[in-house]
Protein backbone atom coordinates (compact mmCIF):
# COMPACT_ATOMS: atom_id res chain seq x y z
CA UNK A 1 0.00 0.00 0.00
CA UNK A 2 1.25 3.37 -1.33
CA UNK A 3 2.34 5.24 2.36
CA UNK A 4 0.77 8.59 2.64
CA UNK A 5 2.64 11.19 3.77
CA UNK A 6 2.87 11.71 7.64
CA UNK A 7 5.02 14.15 9.88
CA UNK A 8 7.96 12.07 10.52
CA UNK A 9 10.10 12.26 13.53
CA UNK A 10 14.01 11.84 12.71
CA UNK A 11 15.78 8.98 14.94
CA UNK A 12 17.59 11.16 17.76
CA UNK A 13 21.13 10.50 16.01
CA UNK A 14 23.82 9.11 17.95
CA UNK A 15 27.18 9.51 18.25
CA UNK A 16 28.72 6.11 17.39
CA UNK A 17 32.28 7.04 18.84
CA UNK A 18 35.19 4.64 17.43
CA UNK A 19 36.30 2.95 21.02
CA UNK A 20 39.53 2.34 19.54
CA UNK A 21 41.09 5.39 19.57
CA UNK A 22 41.28 5.77 23.41
CA UNK A 23 39.85 8.99 23.78
CA UNK A 24 36.30 7.87 24.86
CA UNK A 25 35.40 6.11 28.43
CA UNK A 26 33.22 3.54 28.56
CA UNK A 27 31.01 3.45 31.92
CA UNK A 28 28.16 1.69 33.80
CA UNK A 29 26.03 4.11 35.94
CA UNK A 30 23.76 1.80 38.09
CA UNK A 31 22.76 -0.96 38.95
CA UNK A 32 24.46 -0.24 42.67
CA UNK A 33 24.75 3.24 42.13
CA UNK A 34 23.78 6.21 44.49
CA UNK A 35 23.29 8.34 41.22
CA UNK A 36 20.89 5.93 39.87
CA UNK A 37 17.01 5.56 40.64
CA UNK A 38 16.13 1.69 41.68
CA UNK A 39 17.53 -1.23 39.23
CA UNK A 40 18.85 -0.17 35.86
CA UNK A 41 21.34 1.09 34.91
CA UNK A 42 23.03 3.20 32.21
CA UNK A 43 25.61 2.78 29.72
CA UNK A 44 27.50 6.01 28.84
CA UNK A 45 30.19 7.19 26.60
CA UNK A 46 32.38 10.09 27.69
CA UNK A 47 34.56 12.86 25.92
CA UNK A 48 36.67 14.09 28.44
CA UNK A 49 33.72 14.85 31.31
CA UNK A 50 30.93 15.44 28.55
CA UNK A 51 28.38 12.15 27.76
CA UNK A 52 28.39 11.53 24.30
CA UNK A 53 26.42 8.68 24.16
CA UNK A 54 23.82 7.07 26.54
CA UNK A 55 22.05 3.69 26.88
CA UNK A 56 19.72 3.00 29.62
CA UNK A 57 19.65 -0.73 30.35
CA UNK A 58 16.62 -2.21 32.42
CA UNK A 59 15.67 -5.99 32.68
CA UNK A 60 17.24 -6.53 36.73
CA UNK A 61 13.86 -6.13 38.05
CA UNK A 62 11.65 -7.80 35.86
CA UNK A 63 9.78 -11.02 37.59
CA UNK A 64 7.46 -11.54 34.31
CA UNK A 65 4.38 -9.79 36.37
CA UNK A 66 2.49 -9.69 33.30
CA UNK A 67 2.56 -12.94 32.14
CA UNK A 68 2.12 -14.13 35.71
CA UNK A 69 -1.22 -12.41 35.79
CA UNK A 70 -2.41 -14.81 32.77
CA UNK A 71 -2.13 -17.41 34.98
CA UNK A 72 -3.58 -16.51 38.47
CA UNK A 73 -7.41 -16.17 39.31
CA UNK A 74 -8.24 -11.98 38.78
CA UNK A 75 -8.08 -11.35 42.69
CA UNK A 76 -4.90 -13.22 43.09
CA UNK A 77 -2.87 -10.82 41.19
CA UNK A 78 -3.46 -8.10 43.94
CA UNK A 79 -0.74 -8.57 45.57
CA UNK A 80 1.64 -8.80 41.96
CA UNK A 81 0.00 -5.47 41.07
CA UNK A 82 1.15 -3.42 43.59
CA UNK A 83 4.80 -4.47 43.43
CA UNK A 84 4.93 -3.10 40.10
CA UNK A 85 6.11 0.52 41.10
CA UNK A 86 7.31 -0.42 44.62
CA UNK A 87 7.01 3.56 46.55
CA UNK A 88 3.88 4.16 44.52
CA UNK A 89 1.94 0.77 44.39
CA UNK A 90 -1.74 1.99 45.31
CA UNK A 91 -1.86 3.42 41.68
CA UNK A 92 -1.49 0.21 40.48
CA UNK A 93 -4.32 -1.21 42.71
CA UNK A 94 -6.38 1.80 41.52
CA UNK A 95 -6.52 1.22 38.04
CA UNK A 96 -6.30 -2.70 38.08
CA UNK A 97 -9.57 -2.82 40.55
CA UNK A 98 -10.80 0.32 38.58
CA UNK A 99 -10.46 -2.04 35.14
CA UNK A 100 -12.17 -5.28 36.66
CA UNK A 101 -14.78 -3.36 38.34
CA UNK A 102 -15.72 -1.24 34.67
CA UNK A 103 -15.53 -4.68 32.86
CA UNK A 104 -17.43 -6.59 35.64
CA UNK A 105 -20.14 -4.05 35.99
CA UNK A 106 -19.66 -3.02 39.69
CA UNK A 107 -20.23 -0.24 41.53
CA UNK A 108 -18.19 1.19 44.56
CA UNK A 109 -19.89 2.95 47.53
CA UNK A 110 -19.36 6.72 47.93
CA UNK A 111 -17.35 6.23 50.93
CA UNK A 112 -14.97 4.46 48.72
CA UNK A 113 -14.43 6.78 46.60
CA UNK A 114 -12.88 9.39 49.06
CA UNK A 115 -11.10 6.74 50.69
CA UNK A 116 -9.72 5.89 47.23
CA UNK A 117 -9.11 9.80 46.54
CA UNK A 118 -7.35 9.68 50.09
CA UNK A 119 -5.14 6.42 49.64
CA UNK A 120 -3.70 7.89 46.29
CA UNK A 121 -3.11 11.69 47.32
CA UNK A 122 -1.76 10.24 50.48
CA UNK A 123 0.41 8.03 48.34
CA UNK A 124 1.59 10.86 46.41
CA UNK A 125 2.98 12.48 49.18
CA UNK A 126 4.78 9.89 50.08
CA UNK A 127 6.63 9.19 46.65
CA UNK A 128 7.29 12.91 46.45
CA UNK A 129 9.15 12.85 49.83
CA UNK A 130 11.44 10.28 48.62
CA UNK A 131 11.68 11.70 45.15
CA UNK A 132 13.16 14.91 46.67
CA UNK A 133 15.23 13.15 48.77
CA UNK A 134 17.11 11.72 45.91
CA UNK A 135 17.46 14.72 44.01
CA UNK A 136 19.02 17.00 46.50
CA UNK A 137 21.02 13.79 46.98
CA UNK A 138 22.25 13.91 43.21
CA UNK A 139 23.22 17.30 44.04
CA UNK A 140 25.45 16.63 47.34
CA UNK A 141 22.24 17.49 49.69
CA UNK A 142 22.34 14.45 51.62
CA UNK A 143 20.60 16.10 54.90
CA UNK A 144 17.55 17.15 52.67
CA UNK A 145 17.30 13.05 51.86
CA UNK A 146 17.65 12.27 55.75
CA UNK A 147 14.56 14.88 56.52
CA UNK A 148 12.36 13.92 53.39
CA UNK A 149 12.88 10.22 54.41
CA UNK A 150 11.70 10.53 57.92
CA UNK A 151 8.43 12.35 56.59
CA UNK A 152 8.15 9.74 54.35
CA UNK A 153 8.22 7.19 57.46
CA UNK A 154 5.42 9.55 58.97
CA UNK A 155 3.27 9.38 56.12
CA UNK A 156 4.26 4.84 56.37
CA UNK A 157 3.19 4.76 59.49
CA UNK A 158 -0.42 6.34 58.31
CA UNK A 159 -0.77 3.65 56.11
CA UNK A 160 0.39 1.01 58.20
CA UNK A 161 -2.59 2.06 60.33
CA UNK A 162 -4.61 2.55 57.87
CA UNK A 163 -4.16 -0.51 56.00
CA UNK A 164 -1.93 -3.03 58.29
CA UNK A 165 1.24 -2.22 55.02
CA UNK A 166 3.56 0.24 55.47
CA UNK A 167 5.06 -0.26 51.62
CA UNK A 168 2.30 -2.49 50.14
CA UNK A 169 -1.10 -2.11 50.55
CA UNK A 170 -3.15 -3.92 48.89
CA UNK A 171 -6.20 -1.75 50.25
CA UNK A 172 -7.79 -0.62 46.59
CA UNK A 173 -9.52 -3.56 45.74
CA UNK A 174 -12.94 -4.67 43.83
CA UNK A 175 -16.05 -3.02 45.02
CA UNK A 176 -13.94 -0.78 47.34
CA UNK A 177 -11.38 -0.81 49.61
CA UNK A 178 -10.22 -3.31 52.46
CA UNK A 179 -10.87 -1.40 55.55
CA UNK A 180 -12.83 1.22 57.09
CA UNK A 181 -11.55 4.56 58.72
CA UNK A 182 -9.37 3.25 62.15
CA UNK A 183 -10.93 5.31 65.53
CA UNK A 184 -9.01 8.61 65.71
CA UNK A 185 -7.23 7.93 62.31
CA UNK A 186 -8.10 11.67 60.58
CA UNK A 187 -6.41 13.56 63.69
CA UNK A 188 -3.08 11.95 63.34
CA UNK A 189 -3.50 12.69 59.73
CA UNK A 190 -3.92 16.25 60.06
CA UNK A 191 -1.21 15.97 62.88
CA UNK A 192 1.71 14.17 59.93
CA UNK A 193 0.35 16.90 57.23
CA UNK A 194 1.41 19.79 59.49
CA UNK A 195 4.66 18.56 60.02
CA UNK A 196 5.32 17.35 56.32
CA UNK A 197 4.21 20.85 55.77
CA UNK A 198 6.81 22.30 58.13
CA UNK A 199 9.30 20.58 57.10
CA UNK A 200 8.75 21.34 52.94
CA UNK A 201 9.25 25.30 54.10
CA UNK A 202 12.43 24.18 55.48
CA UNK A 203 13.36 22.30 52.19
CA UNK A 204 12.10 24.80 49.73
CA UNK A 205 14.78 27.43 51.92
CA UNK A 206 17.79 25.19 52.19
CA UNK A 207 17.36 23.18 48.73
CA UNK A 208 15.84 25.93 46.48
CA UNK A 209 17.34 28.82 47.28
CA UNK A 210 20.65 27.42 47.51
CA UNK A 211 23.38 28.38 44.88
CA UNK A 212 24.82 25.58 43.61
CA UNK A 213 21.59 23.65 43.40
CA UNK A 214 19.99 26.51 41.09
CA UNK A 215 23.51 26.65 39.18
CA UNK A 216 23.43 22.88 38.83
CA UNK A 217 19.83 22.14 37.98
CA UNK A 218 18.91 25.48 36.12
CA UNK A 219 19.46 24.40 32.73
CA UNK A 220 19.99 20.73 32.85
CA UNK A 221 17.38 18.30 30.97
CA UNK A 222 16.10 20.76 29.11
CA UNK A 223 12.73 18.97 27.60
CA UNK A 224 11.36 21.58 24.74
CA UNK A 225 7.45 21.37 24.73
CA UNK A 226 7.20 20.01 21.45
CA UNK A 227 8.49 16.42 22.54
CA UNK A 228 5.75 16.32 24.88
CA UNK A 229 3.91 14.37 22.23
CA UNK A 230 6.33 12.83 20.31
CA UNK A 231 7.95 11.00 22.88
CA UNK A 232 4.69 10.64 25.23
CA UNK A 233 5.76 12.74 28.25
CA UNK A 234 3.61 12.98 30.46
CA UNK A 235 3.06 14.13 34.72
CA UNK A 236 5.14 17.32 35.96
CA UNK A 237 8.13 16.41 33.45
CA UNK A 238 5.05 17.98 30.68
CA UNK A 239 3.54 20.04 32.80
CA UNK A 240 6.97 21.74 33.51
CA UNK A 241 7.21 22.83 29.93
CA UNK A 242 3.83 24.36 30.37
CA UNK A 243 1.70 21.51 29.05
CA UNK A 244 -1.46 21.82 30.71
CA UNK A 245 -2.28 17.84 31.33
CA UNK A 246 -3.10 16.38 34.49
CA UNK A 247 -5.51 13.11 34.27
CA UNK A 248 -7.15 14.45 37.62
CA UNK A 249 -8.78 17.00 36.18
CA UNK A 250 -9.07 15.59 32.32
CA UNK A 251 -10.44 12.17 33.36
CA UNK A 252 -12.46 13.77 36.40
CA UNK A 253 -11.99 9.99 38.42
CA UNK A 254 -12.97 9.60 41.99
CA UNK A 255 -13.47 12.33 44.09
CA UNK A 256 -11.17 14.60 42.07
CA UNK A 257 -13.80 17.24 40.46
CA UNK A 258 -15.48 17.74 43.57
CA UNK A 259 -12.04 18.94 45.11
CA UNK A 260 -10.42 22.72 44.73
CA UNK A 261 -7.15 22.83 42.89
CA UNK A 262 -5.44 24.24 39.78
CA UNK A 263 -3.21 22.22 37.39
CA UNK A 264 0.25 23.43 38.75
CA UNK A 265 2.60 24.16 35.43
CA UNK A 266 5.74 26.11 34.56
CA UNK A 267 7.75 27.18 31.70
CA UNK A 268 11.24 26.67 31.74
CA UNK A 269 11.21 22.87 31.49
CA UNK A 270 14.59 21.85 33.15
CA UNK A 271 15.74 19.98 36.18
CA UNK A 272 15.15 22.97 38.73
CA UNK A 273 11.85 23.85 37.36
CA UNK A 274 10.13 19.92 37.57
CA UNK A 275 11.74 19.78 41.23
CA UNK A 276 10.06 23.20 41.75
CA UNK A 277 6.36 22.01 40.79
CA UNK A 278 7.03 18.65 42.26
CA UNK A 279 7.81 20.79 45.56
CA UNK A 280 4.26 22.90 44.83
CA UNK A 281 2.49 19.61 44.05
CA UNK A 282 3.22 17.91 47.41
CA UNK A 283 2.08 21.24 48.78
CA UNK A 284 -1.21 20.64 46.85
CA UNK A 285 -1.37 17.16 47.87
CA UNK A 286 -1.40 18.49 51.35
CA UNK A 287 -4.04 21.02 50.83
CA UNK A 288 -5.95 18.00 49.03
CA UNK A 289 -5.80 15.21 51.94
CA UNK A 290 -6.99 18.19 54.21
CA UNK A 291 -10.00 18.50 51.56
CA UNK A 292 -10.66 15.39 51.34
CA UNK A 293 -11.05 14.94 55.15
CA UNK A 294 -13.57 17.42 55.50
CA UNK A 295 -15.73 16.59 52.87
CA UNK A 296 -15.59 12.54 53.22
CA UNK A 297 -18.65 10.46 54.15
CA UNK A 298 -17.77 9.00 58.00
CA UNK A 299 -20.46 6.61 57.63
CA UNK A 300 -21.74 4.50 55.35
CA UNK A 301 -20.23 1.11 53.82
CA UNK A 302 -16.52 0.77 52.65
CA UNK A 303 -17.25 -1.98 50.43
CA UNK A 304 -19.44 -3.67 47.96
CA UNK A 305 -20.55 -7.15 47.28
CA UNK A 306 -18.51 -9.14 45.57
CA UNK A 307 -19.17 -12.58 43.86
CA UNK A 308 -16.90 -15.52 45.62
CA UNK A 309 -12.81 -14.54 44.10
CA UNK A 310 -12.49 -18.35 43.29
CA UNK A 311 -14.93 -18.98 41.14
CA UNK A 312 -15.60 -15.39 39.82
CA UNK A 313 -15.46 -14.96 36.07
CA UNK A 314 -15.60 -11.66 34.43
CA UNK A 315 -17.12 -11.17 31.17
CA UNK A 316 -15.20 -10.86 27.74
CA UNK A 317 -14.18 -7.25 27.29
CA UNK A 318 -11.42 -5.31 27.28
CA UNK A 319 -10.52 -1.44 28.86
CA UNK A 320 -7.60 1.13 29.87
CA UNK A 321 -7.75 2.55 32.92
CA UNK A 322 -5.58 5.91 33.71
CA UNK A 323 -4.59 7.64 36.88
CA UNK A 324 -2.15 10.24 37.79
CA UNK A 325 0.86 9.51 39.15
CA UNK A 326 3.33 11.46 40.70
CA UNK A 327 5.61 10.51 37.24
CA UNK A 328 2.24 11.19 34.86
CA UNK A 329 -0.42 8.63 33.15
CA UNK A 330 -0.55 5.50 34.93
CA UNK A 331 -2.49 2.84 33.45
CA UNK A 332 -3.43 -1.01 33.06
CA UNK A 333 -4.69 -1.91 30.04
CA UNK A 334 -7.33 -5.21 30.91
CA UNK A 335 -8.12 -7.80 28.72
CA UNK A 336 -10.77 -10.58 29.93
CA UNK A 337 -12.09 -13.54 27.77
CA UNK A 338 -14.69 -14.37 29.88
CA UNK A 339 -12.87 -16.25 32.46
CA UNK A 340 -11.43 -16.99 35.53
CA UNK A 341 -8.01 -15.05 34.90
CA UNK A 342 -7.18 -12.09 32.69
CA UNK A 343 -6.43 -12.87 29.09
CA UNK A 344 -3.97 -9.62 28.72
CA UNK A 345 -2.88 -7.18 31.31
CA UNK A 346 -0.30 -4.51 30.42
CA UNK A 347 1.10 -1.71 32.50
CA UNK A 348 1.74 1.25 31.21
CA UNK A 349 4.01 3.08 33.44
CA UNK A 350 5.32 6.97 32.73
CA UNK A 351 9.07 5.66 33.24
CA UNK A 352 9.01 3.74 30.14
CA UNK A 353 9.62 6.63 27.90
CA UNK A 354 11.04 9.02 30.52
CA UNK A 355 13.75 6.83 31.28
CA UNK A 356 14.84 5.58 28.39
CA UNK A 357 13.44 7.35 25.24
CA UNK A 358 13.74 10.70 26.91
CA UNK A 359 16.44 10.12 29.27
CA UNK A 360 18.93 8.70 26.33
CA UNK A 361 18.37 12.01 24.13
CA UNK A 362 18.83 14.07 27.02
CA UNK A 363 22.26 13.07 28.25
CA UNK A 364 23.80 13.53 25.53
CA UNK A 365 25.89 16.58 26.03
CA UNK A 366 25.50 16.56 29.85
CA UNK A 367 28.01 16.62 31.85
CA UNK A 368 28.86 13.41 33.66
CA UNK A 369 28.37 14.81 37.07
CA UNK A 370 24.94 16.23 36.48
CA UNK A 371 23.97 12.36 35.17
CA UNK A 372 22.55 11.78 38.36
CA UNK A 373 20.73 14.67 38.82
CA UNK A 374 18.99 14.43 35.71
CA UNK A 375 18.12 10.87 35.92
CA UNK A 376 16.30 12.05 39.31
CA UNK A 377 15.04 15.05 37.61
CA UNK A 378 12.94 12.87 35.46
CA UNK A 379 11.50 11.24 38.33
CA UNK A 380 11.71 6.89 36.92
CA UNK A 381 10.90 3.90 38.51
CA UNK A 382 12.18 0.60 36.65
CA UNK A 383 9.85 -1.64 38.23
CA UNK A 384 7.76 -0.05 35.80
CA UNK A 385 9.22 -0.32 32.88
CA UNK A 386 9.97 -4.31 32.97
CA UNK A 387 6.48 -5.29 34.40
CA UNK B 1 -21.98 5.88 13.47
CA UNK B 2 -19.65 8.82 14.92
CA UNK B 3 -17.65 11.39 12.43
CA UNK B 4 -14.45 9.50 13.21
CA UNK B 5 -15.79 6.04 13.11
CA UNK B 6 -17.67 6.89 9.47
CA UNK B 7 -14.14 8.44 8.53
CA UNK B 8 -11.92 5.54 9.60
CA UNK B 9 -14.74 2.81 8.09
CA UNK B 10 -14.01 5.26 4.50
CA UNK B 11 -10.28 5.64 4.64
CA UNK B 12 -8.99 3.02 6.24
CA UNK B 13 -11.59 0.38 5.69
CA UNK B 14 -12.04 -0.04 10.19
CA UNK B 15 -14.61 -1.92 11.52
CA UNK B 16 -15.68 -3.45 14.83
CA UNK B 17 -16.08 0.29 16.50
CA UNK B 18 -16.80 -0.20 20.22
CA UNK B 19 -17.46 2.65 22.88
CA UNK B 20 -16.40 1.18 26.27
CA UNK B 21 -16.81 4.36 27.96
CA UNK B 22 -17.30 8.22 26.94
CA UNK B 23 -14.06 8.77 27.05
CA UNK B 24 -12.69 5.58 25.70
CA UNK B 25 -13.34 3.57 22.18
CA UNK B 26 -11.95 1.00 20.41
CA UNK B 27 -11.70 0.05 16.22
CA UNK B 28 -10.00 -2.62 14.25
CA UNK B 29 -7.85 -1.88 11.22
CA UNK B 30 -6.10 -4.35 8.55
CA UNK B 31 -2.27 -4.62 9.33
CA UNK B 32 -1.13 -2.64 6.05
CA UNK B 33 -3.34 0.09 6.87
CA UNK B 34 -2.64 0.51 10.20
CA UNK B 35 0.91 2.93 10.04
CA UNK B 36 -1.17 5.27 7.61
CA UNK B 37 -4.24 5.49 10.09
CA UNK B 38 -2.06 6.01 12.92
CA UNK B 39 -0.38 8.94 11.09
CA UNK B 40 -3.82 10.31 10.13
CA UNK B 41 -5.26 10.29 13.58
CA UNK B 42 -2.15 11.75 14.62
CA UNK B 43 -1.67 14.40 12.11
CA UNK B 44 -5.25 15.18 11.31
CA UNK B 45 -7.48 14.20 14.37
CA UNK B 46 -5.71 15.30 17.36
CA UNK B 47 -4.45 11.95 18.45
CA UNK B 48 -0.76 12.69 19.52
CA UNK B 49 -0.05 11.04 22.63
CA UNK B 50 0.47 7.69 22.04
CA UNK B 51 -0.11 5.76 25.43
CA UNK B 52 1.28 2.66 24.79
CA UNK B 53 1.50 -0.02 22.17
CA UNK B 54 1.14 -3.72 23.19
CA UNK B 55 0.15 -7.46 21.61
CA UNK B 56 -1.94 -9.74 22.50
CA UNK B 57 -1.10 -13.47 21.64
CA UNK B 58 -4.68 -14.83 20.25
CA UNK B 59 -3.24 -18.44 19.32
CA UNK B 60 -7.18 -20.08 18.90
CA UNK B 61 -6.96 -17.51 16.24
CA UNK B 62 -3.33 -17.84 14.92
CA UNK B 63 -2.96 -14.12 15.38
CA UNK B 64 -1.18 -11.70 17.49
CA UNK B 65 -3.66 -8.59 18.43
CA UNK B 66 -1.23 -5.34 18.30
CA UNK B 67 -2.81 -2.86 20.31
CA UNK B 68 -2.37 0.65 20.28
CA UNK B 69 -3.49 3.35 22.25
CA UNK B 70 -3.91 7.37 21.75
CA UNK B 71 -5.02 9.57 23.02
CA UNK B 72 -6.86 13.11 22.48
CA UNK B 73 -5.79 15.65 25.02
CA UNK B 74 -8.08 18.56 23.74
CA UNK B 75 -11.54 16.07 23.07
CA UNK B 76 -10.49 14.06 26.61
CA UNK B 77 -10.99 10.97 24.68
CA UNK B 78 -8.43 7.70 24.16
CA UNK B 79 -8.95 5.25 21.11
CA UNK B 80 -7.34 1.88 21.15
CA UNK B 81 -6.28 0.58 17.55
CA UNK B 82 -6.09 -3.25 16.95
CA UNK B 83 -4.85 -4.97 14.33
CA UNK B 84 -4.61 -8.82 13.99
CA UNK B 85 -0.98 -10.14 11.90
CA UNK B 86 -0.62 -14.01 11.20
CA UNK B 87 1.08 -15.69 13.97
CA UNK B 88 3.20 -17.91 11.78
CA UNK B 89 5.18 -14.77 9.83
CA UNK B 90 4.83 -11.91 12.74
CA UNK B 91 5.95 -8.84 10.51
CA UNK B 92 4.22 -5.67 11.48
CA UNK B 93 5.28 -1.77 9.70
CA UNK B 94 7.32 -0.07 12.24
CA UNK B 95 5.89 3.37 13.74
CA UNK B 96 8.88 4.97 15.18
CA UNK B 97 9.40 7.69 13.11
CA UNK B 98 5.69 8.74 14.24
CA UNK B 99 6.02 9.05 18.19
CA UNK B 100 9.84 9.03 19.40
CA UNK B 101 8.88 6.26 21.87
CA UNK B 102 8.03 3.93 20.02
CA UNK B 103 10.49 1.78 19.34
CA UNK B 104 11.06 0.62 22.83
CA UNK B 105 7.63 -1.08 22.70
CA UNK B 106 8.54 -2.53 19.35
CA UNK B 107 11.91 -3.80 20.83
CA UNK B 108 9.80 -5.22 23.69
CA UNK B 109 7.24 -7.03 21.12
CA UNK B 110 10.35 -8.02 19.42
CA UNK B 111 11.50 -9.80 22.83
CA UNK B 112 8.57 -10.81 24.32
CA UNK B 113 6.20 -11.87 21.41
CA UNK B 114 9.17 -12.20 18.69
CA UNK B 115 7.20 -9.95 16.58
CA UNK B 116 9.53 -8.09 14.05
CA UNK B 117 8.87 -4.41 13.11
CA UNK B 118 12.12 -4.38 10.30
CA UNK B 119 13.72 -0.78 10.41
CA UNK B 120 12.66 0.10 14.09
CA UNK B 121 16.13 0.87 16.01
CA UNK B 122 17.54 -1.43 18.15
CA UNK B 123 14.94 -3.76 17.64
CA UNK B 124 16.73 -7.10 17.84
CA UNK B 125 18.63 -6.32 21.25
CA UNK B 126 18.20 -7.57 24.53
CA UNK B 127 15.61 -5.61 26.09
CA UNK B 128 14.54 -7.01 29.87
CA UNK B 129 15.51 -10.59 29.35
CA UNK B 130 19.48 -10.49 29.43
CA UNK B 131 20.41 -13.72 27.81
CA UNK B 132 17.43 -15.26 27.08
CA UNK B 133 17.88 -18.19 25.18
CA UNK B 134 14.35 -19.48 24.81
CA UNK B 135 11.13 -18.77 22.78
CA UNK B 136 9.30 -15.31 23.41
CA UNK B 137 7.71 -15.48 26.96
CA UNK B 138 4.84 -13.73 26.31
CA UNK B 139 3.38 -16.35 23.62
CA UNK B 140 0.60 -18.00 25.19
CA UNK B 141 2.04 -21.66 24.33
CA UNK B 142 5.29 -20.79 26.24
CA UNK B 143 5.24 -23.78 28.81
CA UNK B 144 7.37 -21.32 31.93
CA UNK B 145 7.87 -24.77 34.30
CA UNK B 146 9.20 -27.36 31.55
CA UNK B 147 11.67 -24.04 30.34
CA UNK B 148 12.74 -23.54 33.93
CA UNK B 149 12.59 -27.51 34.47
CA UNK B 150 15.41 -27.97 31.16
CA UNK B 151 17.11 -24.30 32.11
CA UNK B 152 17.90 -24.20 35.53
CA UNK B 153 19.56 -26.87 38.04
CA UNK B 154 17.54 -27.54 41.04
CA UNK B 155 19.24 -26.65 44.43
CA UNK B 156 20.60 -29.28 46.44
CA UNK B 157 19.04 -29.11 49.82
CA UNK B 158 15.65 -28.38 48.77
CA UNK B 159 12.32 -30.09 50.10
CA UNK B 160 9.33 -30.12 48.52
CA UNK B 161 5.88 -30.69 50.33
CA UNK B 162 2.44 -30.89 48.66
CA UNK B 163 1.04 -28.14 49.95
CA UNK B 164 -2.56 -29.51 51.00
CA UNK B 165 -0.57 -32.62 52.91
CA UNK B 166 1.92 -30.37 54.34
CA UNK B 167 -0.74 -28.06 55.79
CA UNK B 168 -3.06 -30.63 56.52
CA UNK B 169 -0.03 -32.10 58.96
CA UNK B 170 1.13 -28.95 60.33
CA UNK B 171 -2.87 -27.75 61.41
CA UNK B 172 -4.21 -30.78 62.48
CA UNK B 173 -1.32 -33.93 63.39
CA UNK B 174 -4.27 -35.87 64.85
CA UNK B 175 -6.31 -35.57 61.70
CA UNK B 176 -3.28 -36.42 59.28
CA UNK B 177 -2.12 -39.29 61.35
Amino acid sequence: MKREKAHIIPPAERAHPDLSTGKYLVMWQGPQHPGITGNMSLRLIADGDTVVDCETHVGYLHRGFEKLMERRLWMQNFPLVCRIAVPEPDFNEYCYATALEELAGIRIPEKAVWLRTFSLELMRLASFLMWIGGQAGAFGHGTIAQWSVTMRDYVLDLFEELTGGRIYHMYIIPGGVRGDIPQGFFQHVLDVLKTVEKNLDDIELVMFHNAIFKLRAEGLGYIPPEWIDQYGITGPNARAAGVQRDLRKDLGYLAYPRLDFKMITGTKSDAYERAKLRLLEMYQSISLLRQIIDMMPKDGIFRGKLPNPLYWKIPAGETYVAAECTRGEYGFYVVSDGSDKPRRVAVRGPSYTHAVSVMERLARGTNIADIAGLMVSLHTYPPEIER
Amino acid sequence: MNDMESALAERYGAWNWHDQRPDLASVFLESSKTHDALAWLRDSEGYRHLSFATAIDNIERNVFTLTYTLRNHEKRHSLIVHCDIDRGKPLMDSIHLLWGQAWTYQREMKEWFGIDFPGSPRVDEEFVLEGWAGPPMMRRDFDSLAYSDATYAERPGRVTHDPAAHMKAELYPEVAE
